[in-house]
């Protein structure tokens, strides 16, 4: 379904993405490993229009998004989810106006068909009470989950997760994890996940690639990563740093 | 639109200075055409036009009522023994109305409204920014400079030229109340003295140039707002330069105006 060729991308004399080539099948999990600053955020930007790449493409069952115009970016973006970060939610609204948002933007539904999705989306992520409340009245673990229900609303065929476990506790964490999972099961979206976070990682990934100063330098299972000889791949998940 | 990089430097050299400046110059040139080009394209946003008209206009209201009242009043108080000494206190409401009317109101809202609504704009897009709202809603196929940055500028654009008829009316009534501290003076005569001494060529430039300062104050706080970037010491910078620029902006473009006036139309100079 997705397939990135050669993804290059510079910010001034900093070389962020160096030939990034990947293959995404449908319906699967994919967990993007890599150290802080290697260009895991900047590759979904590049996937999703926020970011131009300097070289390299990014095909989605089989167009090219880098050439899209902005109409044809806008109906491939109605088609996609996408969590940030830090959830971003939007402040001046309320969670049920958050969640309404892209449906009243993009889609022709009835009040009643809106409340409705709301309220499914909601109960889907365990947050129905939630519904009135503001951004800023919500803890991270809900904020997080309302960026998700914000993301799933609209039923993407393509999620895209930028860090969904940061600054959780472990129990949060494994708990979003979980949701996630369960979330791709029932609504079969293909995803990819940018995380640091190796229980997130084992408990949603299908496949997974590791970055590291832009370049892929690993691609497999979770268990092939962890098992892996290589001198990088054991340092990063090693409680210890080994030296040469 | 793709806006210039603005380089943030702690020591800026003067030529750092200078590279800022036009950099700045540049990308609101930029910021303003893509204004126009978007701002007159379907979909019109117009809930959210009149939404911010309100917001905007009930949260500075208070603020230029009492900026207003005390204009009008001290305009009074400085004018009075200045007339008296030449025994012209009858010309009292005229001058305060016509120094109200054609710059005093017109300009000292605009700063007011510059400092109040022009660095506000400028944080609160400034923080979408930095916490990646506008991303979210790029993504969610939403045109984020139409549904932010045009819907504010209308806003602003509609709402200041409302609010200085308003603040010339307050300045106005803390005139006569000054007036009346002085010597016993009906309403009905401050009054009748305004209408006879002001015509239409007094009131319409006065408030036509409120609409370019309203534009000013929208397109500059977006402009920060839109372009900031540096986490939160970012969104402090947008909303201060926001206030600064306006500001500047508004005080440049009223001298030009007034110049441009009193050239085409020498008898209102």
């Amino acid at each position: 379904m997705i397939e990135i060729r050669g993804l290059t991308k510079s910010f001034g004399d900093l070389h962020v993405l160096n030939n990034v080539s990947f293959d995404v099948n449908v319906g699967e999990n994919l967990v993007v490993f890599g150290k802080s600053g290697t260009g895991k955020s900047v590759l979904l930007k590049c996937i999703v229009g926020l970011l131009k790449p300097d070289k390299g493409d990014v095909f989605v069952n089989g167009e090219n998004v880098i050439t899209f115009s902005t109409k044809k970016l806008n109906a491939f973006r109605k088609n996609l989810g996408f969590l940030f970060q830090g959830a971003a939610l939007y402040d001046s609204m309320s969670v049920r106006e958050n969640l309404e948002f892209p449906l009243k933007r993009n889609f022709n539904f009835s009040q009643e068909e809106v409340d409705k999705k709301v309220l499914k989306t909601l109960e889907l992520v365990g947050l129905e009470e939630a519904v009135d409340k503001m951004p800023s009245e919500l803890s991270g673990g809900m904020r997080k989950r309302i960026g998700l229900a914000r993301s799933i609303i609209t039923e993407p065929a393509l999620m895209l997760y930028d860090e969904p476990t940061t600054g959780l506790d472990p129990i949060t964490s494994k708990e979003i994890s979980v949701l996630i999972l369960n979330l791709q099961k029932k609504l079969k979206m293909t995803s990819i996940v940018v995380t640091h976070d190796l229980l997130c990682a084992e408990i949603i990934s299908d496949r997974a690639i590791m970055l590291n100063e832009g370049k892929i330098v690993f691609e497999g299972t979770i268990e092939e990563m962890t098992n892996s000889q290589d001198k990088f791949l054991k340092n990063f998940f090693s409680h210890e740093i080994i030296n040469d | 639109m793709k806006l210039p990089q603005i380089k943030h430097i702690k020591d800026p050299t003067t030529s750092d200075k200078l590279y800022s400046f036009f950099t700045n110059l540049s990308g609101l040139t930029i910021f303003n055409i893509e204004f126009f080009k978007q701002a007159f394209l379907p979909p019109y946003e117009i809930a959210q036009i009149k939404k911010h008209m309100i917001e905007l206009g009930v949260k500075t209201f208070p603020i230029v009522s009492i900026m207003g009242f005390i204009l009008g009043f001290v305009l009074s108080l400085q004018s009075y023994p200045v007339l008296e000494r030449f025994g012209a206190t009858d010309f009292l409401p005229s001058t305060v109305a016509l120094s109200v009317i054609r710059e005093l109101g017109p300009v000292l809202t605009a700063i007011i409204f510059a400092g109040r609504v022009s660095s506000g704009i400028g944080a609160e897009l400034s923080s979408m920014r930095v916490t990646e709202q506008i991303d979210a809603m790029e993504v969610s196929a939403v045109n984020p400079f139409k549904y932010l940055v045009v819907t504010r500028v209308f806003a602003t654009t509609m709402i200041l030229p409302i609010l200085t008829i308003y603040v010339i009316f307050i300045a106005l009534a803390g005139g006569f109340l000054a007036v009346i501290l002085f010597e016993s003076m009906s309403l009905i005569y401050f009054k009748n003295a305004i209408i006879a001494s002001i015509t239409f060529g007094d009131f319409v430039p006065g408030i036509a140039k409120t609409f370019l300062f309203g534009y000013i104050v929208g397109v500059v706080g977006a402009y920060k707002g839109f372009t900031a970037d540096g986490g939160t010491e970012g969104v402090g910078r947008a909303s201060t330069t926001a206030v600064v620029m306006s500001s500047l902006l508004i005080l440049i473009s009223d001298m030009v105006l007034v110049k441009i006036t009193v050239w085409l139309w020498p008898s209102i100079g």
